[in-house]
């Protein structure tokens, strides 16, 4: 059951790496409607992009990205065939790594 | 006899080393140990300006090569896709900021080896504000931006 759906696909030397992640992305600033009490913070805070031995982009976020949130990058260097590895830690050391194969 | 237990401990300790060297073989000791810690500074800052300085940022050239695609109108802004996308070499960041949030600074994306300086990812925006497109290359700073109306706030509960 991994949080976190990865595609790459390369086209004209680039790789486009899209990754869908399962998260809550709370800001810390909401309140629970029942108890009003403060809903803590917890949201994807870094992810690395890595592929041949390499770290191609990272991301650093805060709670303004949106819930399930989406990441889209792009890097040169990958082949079809070859493994993209996409990795996340958030501001409650959760984490979880994914890999797609490079179509 | 001593010399075969010596001969032991020795091939134990060569079949220990390897392990640690199939560890990062394997991945298990990745580059994410060496990633530069999560600016707590800049992502709590509550202004622009203050978020720029505690990203280390001066200046803010205003940019037509920094290419920003995000709605005009955001019917819900819990969800507003933004794309940025930079036609410059030697790009080492791409900054998120949402003029208007409580809390502007939302996203960072450093370009790696072979990195492409572009970038989306799907943000939260409390009102109509300006997204700015914060871009270092080659040590300068770039800026670009654009308003998104926002019908819907994303910020509350």
């Amino acid at each position: 059951m991994s949080s976190m759906k990865v595609k790459a696909k390369e086209k004209d030397g680039i790789v486009e790496v899209k990754a869908l992640i399962k998260h809550p992305m709370e800001t810390g600033q909401r309140k629970d409607k029942k108890t009003g009490k403060p809903i803590p913070a917890h949201f994807v805070q870094q992810i690395t992009v890595e592929q041949g031995g390499q770290t191609r982009v990272t991301a650093d976020w805060s709670g303004g990205v949106s819930k399930n949130p989406l990441l889209f990058v792009k890097f040169k260097g990958g082949a079809k065939g070859e493994m993209v590895k996409v990795a996340w830690t958030d501001n409650q050391g959760g984490s979880d790594t994914a890999e797609a194969e490079i179509k | 006899m001593q010399t075969d237990i010596k001969r032991r401990v020795f091939l134990k300790g060569s079949v220990a080393s390897g392990a640690v060297a199939a560890a990062v073989g394997a991945g298990l000791l990745t580059p994410q140990m060496v990633l530069a810690e999560w600016n707590k500074a800049a992502f709590e800052s509550k202004t622009v300006e203050d978020a720029v300085k505690n990203l280390g940022l001066e200046g803010g050239e205003e940019s037509a090569d920094i290419n920003i695609k995000a709605p005009d109108i955001a019917e819900n802004g819990a969800v507003v896709p933004v794309t940025v996308d930079v036609s410059m070499d030697g790009v080492e960041n791409i900054a998120f900021i949402v003029k208007e949030n409580p809390s502007p600074l939302v996203a960072t994306f450093s370009m790696g080896e072979g990195g492409v300086p572009f970038a989306r990812t799907n943000i939260k925006m409390g009102k109509t504000s300006d997204v700015i497109a914060m871009v270092t290359a080659g040590g300068k700073t770039y800026m670009a931006k654009k308003e998104v109306k926002v019908t819907i706030g994303g910020c509350g509960g």
